[in-house]
């Protein structure tokens, strides 16, 4: 047996993840019908006793439900926002209780494409629907009524996980109370599209791939998973930090007139994309990418965002980063003008970050003191008291740049 | 903070429930005030991003834009008032802010320090830039490039379309009836887009 680990200040500790089964079934945007499913969570705190203060953290194209904490017997595996929750985190666990979820479609534990479709007895493989960001919110509010949470205090997600939010509000305006949207855009934008294409047919075209029944064939198209995660981390960190942390390096001493790994950025890239190739499900990505490009919540309002964005009852607060090409901040101000054309309660705040599009993941003391200081009003709304100790901001370093040994550093 | 002898007579002229845009919010006490006592719903604009967790601390809804780059993010005719406090002689193109307010709310309010108070023109008169209460700052590392007095502040109301509806100077919190702008030191002005 392992030894207990300790759990440093500011940290959840060791979590597990549960499962929710549905067996009603569940109708998607696409017109097809999931007959059943399995959402698996985590949560972290606890609900208090009038069921005020639940925050539903929603994730990413590659995240998934476990957001702070360890999983057993992993103690250096800490969720991915375990800098943002907490007890006494920006998100303090100590005053809120916070869900976790990994979304239909996903290749975490919820039903995905690698699933067994009960129908067949085969995994879905291609057969899985395309599913959308408002399939999510629907059945993520189905989780919710299984908790016995009928009003979430606050919905929040950075990128996708912010379009999300935003869509809790317009598809349940009575059962939200706030949304806090990072990094994120009314809708992709003409290049975001193109991006996603790309990574997409990196992956179909790969021979491995079979038309998305690999399953059966124990393959994995790992080469187009790898394009498509090189890509899109481009895509994710500004120019700036790659240039600072790889400039123009090069492995030798001099050229090697030849197309081996040589940049350290090659190198930095390949590695990421392996190590995603390994862990991430194909069919997936093309989901998750499939998702975003669909997200346009003005596309049945005539266009007009500040027409779709108009039953929203919710408080907002919206944020976006200096740095981030990949959902610049004009893509929140469209969101912030739309709000406030219809009067909604809205704060935005532009935050002077370097990293690009995943600073929403990263450590920035301005950044998640505005969320505490945000969600403090929240909690004095719902009731659920005063922070206790002072807040703690950091400790997670960038996911992606974790275990990347290339230049010498452990 | 010194205390700010504007709040209280922007306070009184803003009626229950209006819609108020704050630009320059600062730490969104007025805007806090006015949500506690006239139930005013609105925004405040700021910058700094300090002073947006500031006004987040006091529950006030706040958008971090840049003032000089216009209001686009606003409507036209979306707001009751629209308060420029304190803020306009720091702006790079005062005149273009005014036209903005004019555009967004259907009555503006703008307070300044007055530069024709009389300590300001006695110090250029003995040779040397005005340092006061109103103006703490030396000429070298003032954030206000752009001041003005009382009477400079009325034309440029004319210029921009705006008709004066109201007009006080006060110094140290008080109204002052004689000589408003060689004895005043802060400038209130209530206006509108001129119909």
């Amino acid at each position: 047996m392992e030894m207990m680990t300790a759990i440093p200040p500011g940290s959840v500790g060791e979590v597990a993840p549960q499962r929710a089964g549905f067996l009603e079934p569940l109708i998607l945007k696409a017109g097809k019908t999931l007959a059943s499913y399995e959402l698996v969570y985590e949560t972290y705190g606890t609900l208090n006793a009038d069921r005020s203060n639940a925050v539903l953290v929603c994730h990413a194209l590659s995240g998934n439900h476990h957001v702070a904490g360890w999983h057993a017997g992993e103690p250096k595996k800490l969720g991915w926002w375990d800098n943002m929750v907490g007890p006494g985190k920006a998100i303090d666990t100590e005053r809120f209780f916070v869900i976790g979820l990994n979304n239909l479609g996903g290749c975490h534990g919820s039903t995905g494409p690698a699933s067994v479709d009960r129908a067949t007895g085969q995994p879905y493989g291609a057969g899985f629907p395309l599913v959308t960001v408002e399939d999510w919110v629907a059945s993520q509010a189905r989780l919710m009524d299984r908790l016995g949470i009928g009003r979430l205090a606050v919905a929040m997600g950075g990128s996708l996980g912010g379009m999300q939010a935003l869509q809790w509000t317009l598809d349940f305006p009575d059962r939200i109370g706030h949304a806090i949207v990072i990094a994120a855009a009314p809708k992709l934008s003409t290049q975001n599209i193109a991006f996603n294409d790309v990574a997409r047919q990196a992956i179909v075209s790969d021979p491995d791939f079979h038309g998305g029944n690999f399953y059966a064939m124990k393959t994995v198209p790992a080469r187009g998973l790898k394009l498509a995660r090189m890509l899109g981390h481009i895509t994710y960190l500004s120019e700036d930090l790659l240039g600072e942390k790889f400039g123009r390096d090069i492995k030798g001493d001099d050229y090697g007139f030849n197309y081996e790994v040589e940049f350290e950025i090659e190198s930095y890239l390949r590695y990421q994309g392996d190590k995603f190739a390994l862990t991430f499900d194909a069919n997936t990505y093309l989901i998750m990418t499939k998702a975003l490009d669909y997200f346009d919540p003005a596309r049945e309002a005539g266009g007009d965002f500040a027409k779709a964005v108009a039953p929203a009852k919710a408080g907002f607060l919206v944020a976006s980063f200096t740095s981030d090409w990949r959902f610049p901040p004009e893509r929140s101000r469209e969101i912030v003008k739309a709000l406030v054309k219809g009067g909604k309660d809205v704060t935005y705040a532009e935050i002077d970050a370097p990293h690009g599009h995943d600073a929403f993941l990263l450590d920035n003391a301005h950044y998640h003191k505005l969320v505490a200081a945000y969600m403090d009003n929240v909690a004095a709304e719902v009731g659920a008291g005063d922070r206790a100790r002072p807040l703690i901001v950091g400790g997670t370093e960038l996911e992606e740049m974790k275990g990347y040994s290339g230049r010498g550093k452990p | 903070m010194t205390p700010r002898f504007d709040y209280d007579l922007i306070a009184s002229w803003i009626p229950e429930g209006a819609r108020v845009l704050d630009l320059g919010c600062g730490d969104g006490e007025l805007l806090a005030s006015l949500a506690a006592t006239r139930g005013v719903k609105g925004y405040g604009v700021e910058i700094d991003p300090d002073r947006v967790l500031a006004a987040v601390g006091h529950g006030v809804n706040v958008i971090q834009v840049d003032l000089e780059s216009g209001l686009s993010a606003f409507e036209d005719d979306a707001f009751d008032f629209v308060i420029l406090s304190q803020t306009l002689q720091a702006m790079r193109r005062s005149d273009l802010i005014l036209a903005e307010m004019l555009r967004v709310g259907r009555e503006g309010i703008v307070t300044f320090p007055n530069f024709g108070y009389w300590r300001h023109r006695l110090s250029i008169l003995l040779g040397r830039m005005p340092v006061s209460k109103s103006l703490p700052y030396e000429w070298y590392d003032t954030p206000n490039i752009h001041l003005c007095t009382v009477k400079d502040f009325e034309a440029l109301c004319t210029k921009v379309g705006a008709e004066i509806l109201d007009e006080r100077v006060l110094h140290e919190g008080q109204i002052v009836q004689t000589l408003p702008n060689l004895l005043g030191s802060l400038g209130v002005f209530r206006f509108r887009r001129r119909g």
